[in-house]
């Protein structure tokens, strides 16, 4: 299995690598179009808000597989000084410093899963994934039970 | 150079050359909106093909040249998004007015044609 890849964020210009890697990684373990181009915007929401409210940190990018599915987990994780109203952070209109909620509230909507923790002590770890059923047609059935 | 602008009559088309970081972003705006005023531009088109993420910070920066261009009295067409970024900013929800868009430069230059002869004969 692949192993997983670190990509520190420092300058805007660490986003360009981030999203070539997220990017390259979901097309090594399979995710059809559209999804590298989801999951490598997403990454670059999240690298942004480091650069643009802490300065830096970094973006691990993991393969994850079990019998069913395949997928990608992206932590994006700083020692800045947390946001205070998470919340708040998420919400479509949140404007924090620069207009970032909506890059947040966007790369949730881009991903299947979408985690913040924060806090003044320990900074932020944004944690997201995106994974496929390896059968599709169990994918749609488990959809269906879902909305049932 | 990661943009090439290229001057064609009174339009310029920028032709993005490859993924930009925010930086290089910024400096395109910059560029656009001196050169507008340089050669009397009334039409600008940005290819987009090369881009393979359209982020929020590309879509506010695009909204932002295009209003810019705009106040120095020059329409902008973008021209080139790629099918999957489509889908990405849709499911993003990224707000995209009053971005004016093509499929090919053809059609871009066919879209000023028609803006820039619309706006004279408002104009009186």
């Amino acid at each position: 299995m692949e192993d997983e890849v670190r990509v520190s964020i420092d300058s805007d210009a660490d986003l360009v690598a981030a999203r070539a890697a997220g990017r390259a990684m979901a097309e090594r373990l399979g995710f059809p179009r559209p999804d590298p181009t989801l999951i490598a915007t997403a990454i670059s929401e999240v690298a942004r808000n480091i650069v643009v409210h802490v300065g830096s940190g970094e973006i691990v990018l993991r393969p994850f597989q079990d019998a069913d599915r395949y997928g990608l987990v992206v932590v994006a994780s700083d020692e800045g000084p947390g946001i205070r109203d998470i919340e708040v952070a998420l919400r479509d209109e949140y404007s924090g410093r620069g207009g970032l909620g909506l890059g947040l509230a966007g790369a949730r909507r881009l991903m299947d899963d979408f985690e913040i923790a924060s806090d003044a002590d320990t900074g932020t770890t944004v944690t997201m994934r995106k994974w496929r059923y390896r059968d599709e047609l169990a994918r749609l059935r488990e959809e269906r039970r879902r909305r049932a | 150079m990661s943009v090439a602008i290229l001057r064609q009559g009174t339009y310029l088309i920028a032709s993005i050359q490859s993924d930009l970081s925010d930086r290089e972003v910024l400096e395109l705006r910059h560029q656009l909106s001196e050169l507008v005023g340089s050669y009397s531009t009334r039409g600008i088109v940005i290819d987009v093909a090369a881009l393979d993420v359209i982020d929020s910070f590309v879509a506010r920066s695009m909204r932002s040249i295009v209003l810019t261009a705009k106040l120095r009295g020059a329409e902008t067409v973008i021209v080139g998004i790629q099918p999957d970024v489509a889908i990405a900013m849709v499911q993003f929800r990224l707000n995209l007015e009053p971005l004016r868009v093509a499929l090919d430069l053809d059609a871009a230059i066919a879209s000023l044609d028609r803006l820039t002869r619309r706006d004279a004969v408002d104009g009186g």
